[in-house]
């Protein structure tokens, strides 16, 4: 029996029918992008202040001192310890008491007075980037006027042009030094892998535990017919989803789109069929609902977390980039984050996306040489 | 006349349990088939296999001229199928559920056939309620509306009047007359003993094996039963009646018991020595399924 339009039609028509009927569904295509938005989105508009900062001074000069007090004064930083030394200053920041440790070196003071520039190194434990980002922005502009009541008379030449002092910034745990804007971006993918996995999964095993899978294989439909029906409705509910993220991204958030727009919702088709694929896979080994939820999240757990989403991926050991690369939201991040962020035209995100039609073309054959026409 | 269905050997197992055993049946075209048997017999599972829902271990066979192990595509788009369990979508509309399977089936001027068909199944006032919402004979209704609305030339029903009131019951046996007076090919299956009455033949299943086929007369005759009636309802009376040797059955009838055995001779001399009152009488299908049944190795009494 060869392909037929009309029977493929006839299942859309029929998913969106029940999709329209089944609130619990609806709620969550709509219910899920927006709860997530609205908790990451706090955490990107939150600008944490009171930041724990150690101060290793080994200076004791005027110079230091006028520094720390204007990075108090800034509220973006409380001193809670000084150290005595490198060790443990490494300690406190290691364990996280401390989100950032101030150097002051030897003579710093003087040198400054002097004129010679000396280094002042700030580490940031930015882990979180978006809770270092802020203060370390306020950071450049103090290092610039904190030492002008000490460069008074002779030395007011100094408070001219540059910093009297070089601040060198060292971000601890996270290479990239991401920006919060990455995470609305971020989003996008995560939502459409948990629901689009889950959707497509609970759309056919609902078939099986009602009951209604007898009459659907007893009609002339083939495996490529259902497989499609049941996903490509969910395309269009994917959509709906990313426009929203994306609308909430700029309006609410402000996240910079520097790239196509055009280009991003091409790609994300390929990315929304990755993962209605995994669904339909999914939906062939699992008995019931509650399982195909369970395997949902089976997949959803390693794609959040290994993919770049919550850890920054470089930071990663390589056993767990090696997954991450063999995961699709690994790649929509890259591409999302390219787009929207850097602006990548096609030829960066070439690689990424090719990746990503690889894996859906490994889950479609997996979905439907696994669908069986038959009861048993 | 050429046969809308004829399989042999036809088998099912599952796991190490064979459900269906190499069961022979031929059904003619335009024919009336009633396939009965007790609960777990295996007529849902031969049903399935019919239509291809269901992987053959055992057996070849033909629906419709098309081998049912590799034509099953065909002989779904022309043969309905009536589960025995409601397996419309609950969540949509009468009206949805049809437009569903005739677009499916790919049916020409769909929405008058759909308009057609809810006419004729008398469904039209409630083409906007929810499948899910009808009771139970509407949704038989609906089932069987769905499954005809391509015109198929075999219909494959299985229980479709469990648990439907006497009147609806009636109605739907008339409808089946109808399909089989336009050509259809009809195979129902049923426990109610009445219903094979209204069947051109009958085929007997029990433990998943085929024990009889045949019209109703031909399989009371060829089980070579005699029947007697006794007055009296005397449980006491009864148990006597079924412990003697020549009894197969024995059933309570209103003020008298129904016996049958297979030797006539026998029969009439055991009663005579009871010294009750009793006159000989046909032997009807009940007693021939349930001698059958116990006749049956796996069913010895
Ligand atoms: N999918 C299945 N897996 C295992 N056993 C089954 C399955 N379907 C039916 N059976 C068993 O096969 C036997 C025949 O069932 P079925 O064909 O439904 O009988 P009937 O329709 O005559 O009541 C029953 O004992 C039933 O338990
Ligand atoms: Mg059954």
């Amino acid at each position: 029996m060869s392909f037929s339009l009309a029977r493929l039609a006839a299942m859309m028509i029929k998913e969106f029918v029940q999709m329209r009927r089944d609130r619990m569904t609806f709620g969550m295509m709509v219910g899920i992008p927006l709860l997530q938005l609205l908790l990451f989105g706090y955490a990107i508009n939150s600008d944490p202040k009171h930041l724990p900062t150690a101060i290793l001074d080994a200076d004791h000069g005027p110079v230091g001192r006028s520094v720390v007090a204007a990075m108090q004064a800034s509220r973006y930083f409380d001193v809670t310890s000084m150290p005595g030394d490198e060790a443990r200053a490494d300690e406190i920041l290691a364990r996280g008491e401390a989100q950032f440790v101030v150097t002051i070196p030897v003579d710093f003071s003087r040198r400054v007075l002097r004129g010679e520039r000396p280094q002042m190194v700030v580490e940031a434990d930015a882990t979180d980037p978006a809770a270092t980002a802020n203060a370390l922005g306020v950071l450049e502009h103090i290092a610039l006027h904190a030492a002008d009541r000490d460069l008074a008379g002779p030395h007011a030449g100094l408070r001219q042009g540059a910093a009297p002092f070089d601040l060198v910034v060292h971000r601890r745990y996270n290479p990239e030094g991401e920006t919060a804007f990455n995470i609305v971006p971020g989003l996008m993918g995560v939502v459409l892998t948990m629901t689009m996995v889950i959707m497509t999964c609970l759309a056919v095993t609902r078939e099986r535990e009602r009951g209604t899978m007898e009459s659907l294989l007893a009609m002339p439909l083939t495996p490529m017919e259902v497989m499609l029906g049941k996903i490509l409705p969910y395309i269009a509910v994917g959509y709906v989803q990313v426009a929203f993220i994306l609308g909430v991204a700029k309006l609410l958030f402000a996240v910079p789109m520097v790239g196509s727009l055009v280009l991003l919702s091409l790609v994300t088709i390929v990315f929304i069929a990755a993962n209605l694929a995994v669904g339909f896979t999914f939906s062939t080994i699992a008995g019931n609902q509650l399982q195909a939820v369970q395997m949902g999240f089976f997949f959803f757990l390693p794609s959040i977390l290994l993919s770049g989403f919550m850890f920054p991926f470089r930071g990663m050991p390589e056993w767990a980039q090696v997954i991450g690369e063999a995961l699709p939201l690994t790649h929509f991040l890259r591409i999302v984050r390219g787009i929207l962020l850097k602006g990548s035209p096609w030829g960066d995100i070439a690689l990424d996306v090719g990746a990503m039609v690889l894996f859906t073309a490994v889950a479609g054959a997996i979905a439907i040489k696994r669908y069986r026409m038959t009861l048993d | 006349m050429t046969a809308a269905i004829a399989v042999t050997g036809l088998t099912k197992r599952f796991g190490n349990r064979t459900v269906v055993d190499a069961i022979d049946l031929t059904v003619a075209e335009g024919r009336i088939m009633g396939f009965l048997g007790p609960n777990g017999s295996g007529k849902t599972t031969t049903i399935r296999m019919l239509c291809g829902l269901l992987h053959i271990d055992g057996g070849t066979g033909e629906c419709l001229g098309l081998d049912i192990r590799t034509r099953a595509a065909e002989i779904k788009r022309q043969a309905g199928y009536m589960t025995q369990r409601f397996s419309l979508y609950e969540d949509m509309t009468v009206g949805e559920n049809l437009d569903f399977a005739a677009r499916v089936h790919g049916v020409k001027d769909r929405a008058r056939r759909v308009d057609a068909s809810l006419e004729r199944m008398g469904l039209t006032h409630r083409r906007d309620q929810l499948a899910g919402e009808l009771s139970g004979g509407w949704k038989q209704r609906l089932a069987l509306a769905a499954c005809i609305l391509h015109r198929p030339r075999l219909l494959l029903l299985d229980e479709p009047t469990a648990g439907v009131d006497p009147q609806a019951r009636r109605e739907f046996w008339e409808r089946i007359h109808g399909f089989a007076a336009e050509g259809m090919t009809v195979l129902v299956s049923t426990h109610y003993m009445d219903e094979a009455e209204r069947c051109h033949a009958i085929a007997y299943i029990a433990y998943g094996h085929l024990l009889t086929v045949g019209t109703v007369a031909e399989v009371v005759a060829g089980a070579g039963l005699s029947a007697a009636s006794v007055a009296g309802v005397d449980p006491e009376l009864v148990a006597k009646l079924k412990s003697l040797p020549s009894v197969a059955t024995a059933t309570a009838m209103g003020a008298r018991v129904h016996l049958a055995g297979p030797d006539a001779g026998a029969l009439g001399r055991d009663l005579d020595g009871l010294h009750v009152d009793w006159h000989a009488e046909d032997p009807n299908l009940e007693d021939v399924f349930i001698h059958l049944m116990a006749a049956h190795p796996e069913g010895g009494r």
